[in-house]
């Protein structure tokens, strides 16, 4: 997948973790909690969400990289890239 | 059974009055509603498919969720903390307070439930069979949502509520007992103001209906909404349903204090145990049950003028309940007896809570509701004092007697007072 596409993977799983966000005006640059109202439960949705959908492990170590969108479109790219977008 | 002056040889700030309530029954989702459907003889009992069980019936309810939750709380909690935040947000209203203006430490909420947890295990059990069962997959909600205290706790956080929050795990006896809770708390002083009733989300869970089937005791009909038939000669069984109904309970002195509108005053109660089966109930301790009621409200059978039946529509346990009201009340011929699982089904955790709200409009409109679907009452189950398919206009309501009983052999009997 390309950075582009892992974009609209997470864009896609925050939309169900927050519905009554509205995600057309993320500032990827910016923290989602500065922007969002998630908390620890909803970045265990992330997880868990990447390793259902893809098969993909973060492990927990590795959960600051899931601060803003930048950052985890930025870590993801690698761990998916041989994730063929359906 | 500690000895308790009569309600009305109390004093004020010991005697505890309804306020308001909030409901979702399959049939209505206000108490305006859910008294049109009884008066009416509407039926909330539809078709229904469940996952391995297959196709159905059930009390399914169709309350709007985001009145008052945001979807994103719905999707992280329970079905049943959606009812229940529901039913107390409802309740406040009806009951005219403002909740930002009420003293949150000082407000208890004791749900009364049938079973939690099922409805996330199995739907967990199911996510992950489609990962070769690897734990991993498992969801990190399932504990909060599985939790026995779920949907008191739901509503807490719903509504800022700081004060004690739990539920009350009493089989189907749990609507009632959850209000005896809030009653006996508020005499304890250990809240100014009780939410207190019962929820059921059970039609979310394959397992109830599955066990009810296996069990011999699961209603089928070819016609939804003739089902659920307690007292008919052709009962067979269960109608699982959804639901809920919380009260505001307050002390009578809290309540003149505000200038509240006062529904009517809880006199007396009666819980008790059978001991005698896992599932089959016993006559006698029904009766004892509702003697005990009785004897704390410090009234005669003869007084009370509608015996509200916890019959679920299987052959032993409304023949046996029968037994018990004509044992108690078969010399009144003034009191009525009805049932409103007729027209809703079963709901479980909910269902002593909300069949109390549906005769508690009698209390002004001086009319009893009926027992629907009873085409062909059974011998065993009939008695002078049934109120058959259609209303019945009685002039005057003053005393109510609510029965909910249990698996594990637990009975509740509630006894409410026109004010």
């Amino acid at each position: 997948m390309a950075p582009e596409e892992i974009r609209t993977v997470i864009i896609d799983i925050l939309g169900d973790i927050a519905p009554d966000e509205d995600l057309s005006s993320l500032d990827d640059a910016v923290p989602f909690r500065d922007q969002l109202e998630l908390d620890s439960m909803d970045f265990l949705d992330i997880v868990m969400e990447l390793r259902k959908r893809y098969r993909v492990q973060v492990p927990e170590e590795d959960y600051p990289a899931l601060n803003s969108m930048a950052s985890t479109v930025e870590y993801l790219t690698p761990k998916m890239a041989d994730v063929v977008a359906t | 059974m500690i000895s308790y002056p009569a309600p009305d040889q109390l004093p004020d700030d010991q005697r505890v009055v309804i306020t308001g309530f909030g409901l979702t029954a399959p049939n209505g989702n206000s108490p305006a509603e859910f008294r049109a459907g009884l008066l009416e003889g509407r039926s909330g009992v539809q078709d229904y498919e469940i996952r391995y069980f297959g196709k159905t019936l059930a009390g399914i309810c169709d309350f709007e969720v985001k009145r008052h939750q945001t979807r994103k709380d719905a999707r992280r909690g329970t079905r049943a903390g959606s009812v229940g935040i529901y039913c107390a947000n409802e309740a406040i209203l009806d009951a005219g307070f403002d909740l930002e203006n009420l003293d949150k430490t000082r407000i208890g909420v004791y749900v009364g439930v049938t079973e939690h947890g099922n409805v996330e295990t199995e739907s967990e059990i199911h996510e992950i069979k489609g990962f070769d069962y690897d734990t991993k997959f498992w969801s990190h909600h399932h504990n909060p949502r599985t939790v026995a205290n779920n949907p008191a706790g739901e509503i807490a956080l719903n509504m800022g509520i700081t004060g004690p929050h739990y539920t009350i795990g009493a089989a189907c006896a749990a609507g009632n007992a959850g209000l005896i809770q809030g009653l006996q708390m508020l005499r304890l002083r250990e809240c100014d103001l009780a939410l207190a009733g019962g929820v059921s989300e059970s039609i979310h869970t394959f397992g109830i209906f599955a066990g009810f089937a296996s069990q011999g005791a699961l209603a089928t009909h070819e016609d939804a909404t003739k089902a659920s038939r307690p007292f008919d000669i052709n009962r067979n069984g269960i109608v699982v349903a959804e639901g809920g109904c919380l009260y505001t309970l307050e002390r009578l002195s809290d309540a003149k204090a505000r200038d509240a509108r006062i529904i009517a005053e809880i006199v007396g109660y009666g819980m008790n145990t059978d001991a005698t089966d896992f599932v089959l109930p016993n006559s006698e301790r029904q009766a004892q049950c509702m003697r005990m009621a009785l004897g704390r409200a410090g009234l005669k059978p003869e007084q009370i003028d509608v015996v509200s039946t916890h019959a679920t529509g299987t052959g032993m346990g409304d023949t046996l309940e029968i037994a018990a009201v004509r044992e108690v009340f078969g010399k009144s011929e003034k009191t009525r007896v009805n049932n409103a699982k007729s027209f809703i089904g079963h709901t479980m955790g909910a269902a002593g809570a909300l069949e109390l709200a549906g005769n508690l409009m009698g209390f002004s409109d001086g009319v009893v509701h009926p027992t629907i679907n009873l085409d062909d009452v059974d011998p065993e189950c009939d008695m002078p004092q049934l109120v058959k398919n259609q209303p019945q206009e009685i002039g005057q309501v003053d005393y109510i007697l609510n029965n909910s009983f249990g698996m594990l052999g637990i009975n509740s009997a509630l006894v409410v007072k026109r004010v």
